[in-house]
Parts: C-alpha cells; sequence; structure tokens
C-alpha cells in the first residue's frame, strides 16, 4: 500500500538533510511501528508523506496504491486515503469540531466523487464513533482542540480518523501523554479499524500501545534511515536495552 | 496663517461653495444654520489632522463626487429575505413608490425632507443635537456638515417593542451622484427597535444617524456596505445611551474605495451598554477606516468594540479606538480588539487604540494584533482533506466570528454571514 524508496529529504530553510534514505513498505492490512531516538527523523517522514511545507525533497519516490505521492497537494493525499494523527494537534480557535470534521469529510467524499453526507447522517456517525472513543458530545462542540488536555487531542486525531475512515494511517506518537485508559480507548479504536484494506504505519517510544496494537513488523529510524526492521520482539528489546545495541551494531 | 490652516480654509470654501442650505421650517434652518456655524468654525479635516493622519479626507471634501462604477445590478440588495419595513432611497433620494408603506405599531416615521416643515418635537430636539455634542473633544466636520446640507433621511420614534425591524436601503442607479443623509431614531423608555441599512447607494455618501436611546430602551443597529466598490463613503453613528439601555451596532464592510465610519457614543446613565462592532472586507483599492469614540460618563456602564479586517492585494485598514471613562463612571467595564488578518504581504492595517481614564474602579482592556493566516492549522485542515481554498475561508471566518457575534438575531446574523461568504468565494486567490 504505502511505498517508501531511498527517500532523502532536507529543510527548506537551512541545508540540513533529515532523511537520508528511508525504505519502508506497508502492505495493505498491515500494522508496522516505527521506534527510534529523538531527533531522528520519524514526524519529519509523517510530515513528508501528508505534504506539510518546509521541507525539500533531494531524492526518492513515496507513492500510495501506486499514486506518486510526493505531487500531490496535502488535500489530495487526504482524499486518495492517507491520514496522519498529529504528534502535536493543532488548536483552531473559531473553527468548531463538528463543522471541521463535516467540511473534511465531505471534501474528501466530493474529491472522491463521492456524495456529500447530509447533517442528521453525519450527526449519527460522530456521535456513535465519539461514544466509543469516550468523547464527551461537549467537547464537539468546541472550536478544535481549543482548551483540549493532552489527551483529549490525541483521543480527537483518533476520532477523526475513525470519520474519516482512511487506507493509510500514520500515528505519530498518539500514545504520548495518555493515561493507561485513554491508551487503551485509542488502542480499541486503531483495532477497530484494522481490516484487510488498512494499514499502519504507528511511530512510538514505548511498548505499552504495542501490547495493546499488535505490530506485524517493528522498524528502527536512527539519523533518517531504517536501520533495522524485525518482528514485536524488536519492540521488547528496545523496551529492555534502549538503542544503544542497535545503534552499536549498525554503525 | 499656517500652510494646513491655509488648505483647510481653502478646503471648507470650495466645497461649501459647492452646496445650498437646503428650505426648511423654523426649526429646521436653525438646527441647519447652527450646524453651518460649527462647520465654518472647525473647517473641514485636512491630512495633517492628526484624526485624519491613516486616512486622505481629499476625495471626500472635494465640490464634485468622482464618478463610481454602478453596482452589479443581479446581486440583491442585503436584507432582502429578512422581514422588515423597507425604505427606499435612490442615490440619496427617498423613493416612496420603492418603500413600504411606513406603518408600524408603535413607532413614528416622518421623512426629514417633510417633516423638516412642521413641528415635530422629537425631532426638534434630536436634530443635530447629538452631533452637536460629539465635536467635543475630537472635531467631526463631515458630521456638522451632514447636519447643515443634508436633503433627505428618516426620523423614527419608537415607543413600544417594534415587531418588524426598519430597513434603510440605498440604491444607485447615478455614477456620480453625491447624497447627505441624516435619519434620527429616537427609542423611548422600554422601547425596542431595529434598524437596518444596506448601502451606500451614492457615488460618494455622507450618512448620519443620530440615536437617542432612552432609559431601559434597546437599540440594533446592523448594516452591510457593500456592491459598489468605487464609493467613497463617511458616516458617523452618535449614540447616547440612557440608564439600563442598550445599544448595539455592526456592520460588514465589503470593498469600497474609501470608507470612514465613525461612531460616537455616550453612556449616559447608570448601566447602560453600548456595543460596536465591524467587520471589513477588502481585496485591492480599498481603504477602511473604523473610527470609534466610547464616552463612560455615567457608573456601572458596559462597552465593547470589536472590529476585524480581513484585508488582500493591497488594501488598507485603519482602526482609530478611544475609550473616556469620565470621573462619575466608576465600575466601568470597558473591552476594544481590533484585528487585522492579512492575506498577503501588501497590506496595512493602522491602529491607534487609546484609553483616558478618569475613575479609579475600572476594568478596561484594549489589544490590536495583525497577522497572516495561521500556516500551521492551515495544513491540519488541508492533512484532513480541505482545499487550500476553502481551509483559508475557514480561518477567515473563524477570525471575523467575534464581530460577527455581536450581531444578536439569528436570522440576522445568518445573512450577514451569507454575505461574507459570498465575497470569500467571489475573492478567492
Ligand atoms: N522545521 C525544522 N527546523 C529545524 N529543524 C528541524 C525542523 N524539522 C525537523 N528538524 C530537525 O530534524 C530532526 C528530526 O526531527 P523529527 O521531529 O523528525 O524527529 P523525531 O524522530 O520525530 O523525534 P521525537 O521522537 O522527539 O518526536 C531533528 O533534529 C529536528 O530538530
Ligand atoms: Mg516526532
Amino acid at each position: 500500500m504505502l511505498d517508501i524508496r531511498n527517500l532523502h529529504v532536507r529543510l527548506e530553510e537551512e541545508d540540513k538533510p533529515i532523511l537520508k534514505g528511508v525504505d519502508l513498505s506497508v502492505g495493505a492490512g498491515a500494522v508496522h511501528a516505527i521506534m527510534g531516538p529523538n531527533g531522528s527523523g520519524k514526524s519529519t517522514l509523517s510530515y513528508v508523506l501528508a505534504g506539510r511545507e518546509g521541507y525539500v525533497v533531494t531524492e526518492g519516490t513515496a507513492t500510495l496504491d501506486g499514486q506518486d505521492l510526493l505531487a500531490m497537494e496535502p488535500e489530495e493525499r487526504a482524499a486518495a486515503g492517507l491520514f496522519l494523527a498529529f504528534q502535536y494537534p493543532v488548536e483552531i480557535p473559531g473553527v468548531g469540531n463538528m463543522t471541521f470534521l463535516r467540511t473534511a469529510l465531505n471534501a474528501q467524499r466530493k474529491a472522491r466523487g463521492e456524495e456529500e453526507m447530509g447533517a442528521g447522517e453525519f450527526l449519527k456517525l460522530i456521535r456513535e464513533k465519539a461514544r466509543r472513543l469516550n468523547i464527551d458530545a461537549e467537547m464537539l462542540k468546541r472550536p478544535v482542540n481549543v482548551g483540549f488536555s493532552g489527551g483529549e487531542k490525541k483521543r480527537n486525531e483518533i476520532l477523526q480518523m475513525a470519520i474519516l475512515s482512511p487506507k493509510m494511517c500514520i500515528l505519530d506518537e498518539t500514545d504520548s501523554g495518555l493515561d493507561v485508559d485513554a491508551m487503551r480507548l485509542v488502542a480499541d479504536g486503531v483495532n477497530a479499524l484494522r481490516d484487510a484494506g488498512r494499514a499502519f504505519l504507528v511511530i512510538t517510544h514505548y511498548q505499552r500501545l504495542l501490547d495493546h496494537i499488535r505490530p506485524d513488523v517493528v522498524h528502527i529510524m536512527a539519523d533518517g534511515r531504517i536501520v533495522r526492521t524485525g518482528g514485536p520482539e524488536l519492540a521488547l528489546e528496545v523496551e529492555r536495552n534502549g538503542y544503544a545495541d542497535i545503534l552499536a551494531e549498525v554503525a | 496663517m499656517t500652510a494646513a490652516a491655509r488648505l483647510r480654509e481653502d478646503a471648507t470654501r470650495r466645497r461649501l461653495a459647492a452646496l445650498g442650505l437646503p428650505e426648511g421650517g423654523a426649526w429646521a434652518n436653525a438646527a441647519r444654520r447652527a450646524a453651518l456655524e460649527r462647520l465654518a468654525a472647525m473647517g473641514l479635516p485636512v491630512r495633517r489632522d492628526e484624526y485624519w493622519r491613516h486616512t486622505d479626507p481629499a476625495t471626500l471634501n472635494a465640490p464634485e463626487a468622482a464618478a463610481a462604477e454602478l453596482p452589479d445590478g443581479a446581486a440583491p440588495p442585503a436584507f432582502d429575505a429578512i422581514d422588515s419595513l423597507r425604505l427606499v432611497f435612490v442615490d440619496g433620494v427617498f423613493a416612496p413608490e420603492r418603500s413600504d408603506d411606513p406603518r408600524l405599531a408603535g413607532v413614528e416615521i416622518e421623512r426629514l425632507s417633510e417633516a423638516a416643515t412642521r413641528d415635530i418635537h422629537w425631532a426638534r430636539e434630536l436634530y443635530g443635537t447629538l452631533e452637536a455634542r460629539g465635536q467635543d473633544p475630537v472635531a467631526r466636520p463631515f458630521a456638522a456638515l451632514n447636519s447643515a446640507f443634508a436633503t433627505d433621511g428618516a426620523l423614527i420614534r419608537a415607543s413600544a417593542a417594534a415587531e418588524r425591524p426598519v430597513a434603510l436601503i440605498y440604491l444607485r442607479e447615478s455614477e456620480a451622484s453625491d447624497a447627505i443623509l441624516h435619519h434620527c431614531v429616537k427609542v423611548e423608555p422600554g422601547a425596542s427597535l431595529t434598524v437596518l441599512e444596506a448601502g451606500p447607494g451614492a457615488a460618494r455618501l455622507n450618512t448620519v444617524l443620530e440615536v437617542e436611546v432612552a432609559e431601559g430602551a434597546a437599540f440594533h443597529h446592523v448594516r452591510v456596505q457593500g456592491r459598489d466598490p468605487a464609493r467613497r463613503s463617511v458616516t458617523h453613528l452618535f449614540g447616547r445611551i440612557g440608564a439600563a439601555a442598550r445599544l448595539k451596532s455592526f456592520t460588514l464592510t465589503k470593498n469600497g474605495a474609501l470608507t470612514r465610519n465613525e461612531a460616537v457614543l455616550e453612556l449616559a446613565g447608570a448601566g447602560g451598554s453600548a456595543h460596536v462592532a465591524g467587520a471589513a472586507l477588502g481585496d485591492g483599492a480599498f481603504h477602511h477606516d473604523d473610527t470609534v469614540f466610547v464616552t463612560h460618563a455615567a457608573p456601572g456602564c458596559e462597552s465593547r468594540q470589536v472590529f476585524k479586517k480581513v484585508l488582500r492585494r493591497g488594501a488598507t485598514g485603519v482602526f482609530q479606538g478611544k475609550i473616556l471613562v469620565r470621573p462619575a463612571a466608576q465600575r466601568t467595564d470597558g473591552y476594544q480588539i481590533s484585528q487585522s488578518l492579512l492575506l498577503d504581504e501588501d497590506c496595512q492595517f493602522l491602529a491607534k487604540p487609546e484609553l483616558e481614564i478618569y475613575a479609579d474602579d475600572v476594568k478596561c482592556s484594549h489589544g490590536s494584533t495583525s497577522g497572516a493566516i495561521d500556516e500551521t492549522a492551515l495544513f491540519y485542515l488541508r492533512a484532513r482533506g480541505v482545499p487550500r481554498a476553502e481551509a483559508t475561508d475557514l480561518l477567515v471566518l473563524a477570525f471575523v466570528a467575534e464581530a460577527l457575534d455581536e450581531i444578536e438575531d439569528d436570522r440576522l446574523r445568518a445573512e450577514v454571514l451569507a454575505r461574507l461568504e459570498g465575497w470569500l468565494t467571489r475573492h478567492r486567490s
């Protein structure tokens, strides 16, 4: 589904390479995890895939089901089925959560040539999904992420994912800042979406989330590259020993 | 004589030479002569005046109005869908045949040009009175000129809760019309009235709206200025708010070569409330100036000024806002915010917020900001699938929301919002 080949990225503002040849392939139905030290380029990879400005791709490709992601506008990538749960969800004062989500959903549907969802049907959908994630209906009336706690913002990302129902979901540290119960809700939210036509790329620092979302493959990223790829046991190894051994090995 | 004084004298002489005092009855003639004396004493403004530093009054001073392209006839004027009593003015002249029958329970409506020949005591007491009070401490020459030379307008007195708004609809049919309209509104104790204005409907328009809101009364004013991008206008709202009375005024301005909207409000009785708000949208040759002066003269009053400007392609926004708190006005609650959203780099926003406080138990806050679209928010929206243009519109609407929220009536707010959205769709990059 997601194919990243030899991806090199530098910052637009300064001549600083961040990604130095990332190779990664996530098949339909699979769950991959990426771990790696702070500053190794995990968020950068997710932003570049989502289409954020400020980065220059100097080499390599990224495709979603064969479509060249890097040639598309961010909104086109979203309509094509790519979703990024942000490490730092953005507050948008003055734009209501409901308006935001309905506008997003219908914009995607329109872009795909599908019929827009009416207000009533949308309300039913969002109520049902919010209940499952234990999100208060009052919260949905507030402006996007404004005044939300750290954990509420992360749950709101998962709610958006559940509503938009993308095929390629990238979660950037969605577990950070969550209490134990919220982590379970988020994991349940992800697991509920797992199916043969959908893939996940889960960026995390901790084994705990991976206890709930069992990944098929675990990658270690360091200094802008994937340096090791293995099964779920790789995450346990990181949890026990940190990155020192792995990094020494590949150096 | 200084250079500025010479310029002023010259501008005033040339402008007055092009005008003649309209004929009226005794009271109107007296009011007009008094206004003319005020004007002669202060003279018309010049660019060097502190109050006109950011807005060049030259085109407003000119003896003749510059021709301005006619509005696109296809679009209906604002408030078309609102159930209101419509008073239509075409190029500044009342058009009875295009207006509704001016009968509304609990409300008296007179035409200035007719009422001036009869003695209508409430109109006589009001006409030019609030304008004259509003000349101190800052001169407002175009308002004095208006009181002296206004040829038409509506005199409205509400002595109950009006069941429908009165809509002043300004239409334009002439390329170079130069109109001066003067309206007076008196809302008697406990009564309430909403006045709508849609226009301006002249190549150059000078309006004055004097509003006396008596004890416990409420006055709402919602105005949409748009449709004719080359127009020039100067407007004054003078309001005197009595004890426990409320005044709320909102203006949406779309385009316009030059617009100067002044609001001069006096909270004269305890526990009164005055809100004045505006959203201005400018693309290209657009100069918009909101000048507000709120005086707290009585204790326990509340005032709010909320002004938002959205500027594109070299448009200019100006805000001058003052809160003056007199010694008697203890427990004053004053709020003022003026913000601009610059959609590209060529625009400018000039703001001069001022507080002058002579009481000690006062809560006043003011703020002014100017900035671009929040790129982080824009990316977040786009990453969820909202195309750039729509995402920008959402952020613009979010930006002006605080001003729009000052419109209490849901239908009127929806009507204004629809106009605003229409503008955004027509002015996408
Ligand atoms: N806009 C930017 N300006 C300057 N440096 C940047 C920018 N974006 C990323 N970087 C740098 O690129 C490197 C990778 O950052 P990135 O956020 O991708 O790391 P990460 O792996 O997500 O880290 P963490 O685990 O802390 O979230 C860091 O050194 C970071 O400082
Ligand atoms: Mg990160």
